[in-house]
């Protein structure tokens, strides 16, 4: 029962809120300075930013994390063919606020901003990924997110089914 | 209209968790049906049946017509398959993400409870 009721809290949710808005939430059982911490020291971030699962190798992991600081994250097994996504801190108010660009996609790129909300030790973690435009949104998801979620596949051959008729 | 897109989304959720509901929209997928069609087909009263195809209706995943005394119902306009993949995708990244990030802080607060005892010492 516990159990449950602690995966529960511990869901990642999204939500589209406007068509070139994505928000994010998710609940950590940490005090936010720890997930500040986790989110802006290098060597932490790149243990969970690229989780196994995902199968990308990150070569390196390049962070400034203050207002005006820049980041820069290359991944790729093959050094001639690699992948970079760097772009700048617009805000960090540490504990509670890291807002940056993502420039790799030049003019599509979205603004990220993440907030750490602390409540009885625990942080509620808010994402939103505003795209400058509706086809800026659409169009992003490739690379890293190219993977399907299991909990999907039932409906998506549903889905497909109904579309291929 | 941002609170029609996530309504309508958690919509066609609902109706889509539903097996009686799969079922029908899988029918509907090979052609179009009659409510008493439907309801002979899984062994149900018109009532029930009425009732999931409204639920299907209000996702936009049905439409109905009623021609006659007959209420015909086919397919409907839902665009939701695009969303829904990426959505799916993009949970998925962050989800995975999320679930290390847990690691990650329960080595901190492993650490900083070591390292605490160390200074009451």
């Amino acid at each position: 029962m516990l159990a449950s009721r602690d995966s529960d809290s511990r869901r990642t949710t999204v939500r589209k809120t406007s068509d070139r808005e994505v928000v994010v939430t998710r609940t950590f059982d940490a005090p936010a300075r720890l997930v500040f911490e986790a989110w802006s020291r290098p060597e932490l971030f790149k243990r969970w930013w690229v989780p196994r699962s995902m199968g990308m190798t990150l070569r390196s992991c390049e962070m400034d994390v203050r207002t005006g600081g820049k980041y820069r994250l290359v991944f790729g097994d093959d050094p001639a063919n690699t992948m970079a996504f760097f772009g700048s801190y617009l805000e960090v108010v540490p504990d509670k606020r890291i807002v940056w660009t993502n420039e790799e996609s030049g003019d599509l790129g979205s603004v990220t901003t993440v907030s750490f909300e602390e409540r009885d030790g625990k942080t509620l973690l808010v994402m939103s990924e505003l795209y400058p435009t509706k086809e800026a949104l659409d169009e992003s998801g490739t690379g890293a997110q190219e993977a399907t979620h299991e909990t999907f596949a039932q409906l998506d051959e549903l889905l497909a089914e109904l579309s291929a008729r | 209209m941002v609170q029609y897109s996530s309504t309508h989304f958690n919509a066609s959720f609902a109706a889509l968790a539903d097996a009686t509901r799969r079922g029908v929209l899988e029918q509907l997928a090979r052609g179009d049906a009659s409510i008493s069609d439907l309801a002979d087909k899984f062994a149900m009263t018109l009532t029930g049946m009425k009732k999931h195809v409204s639920v299907l209706e209000l996702a936009g995943l049905v439409t109905t017509e009623k021609l006659g005394r007959v209420r015909t119902c086919r397919i409907g306009p839902c665009r939701l398959e695009e969303e829904m993949a990426w959505i799916a995708r993009y949970r998925q990244v962050w989800d995975a993400r999320f679930n290390a990030l847990d690691d990650v802080l329960d080595e901190l607060k492993r650490q900083e409870k070591a390292g605490a005892r160390k200074q009451g010492q």
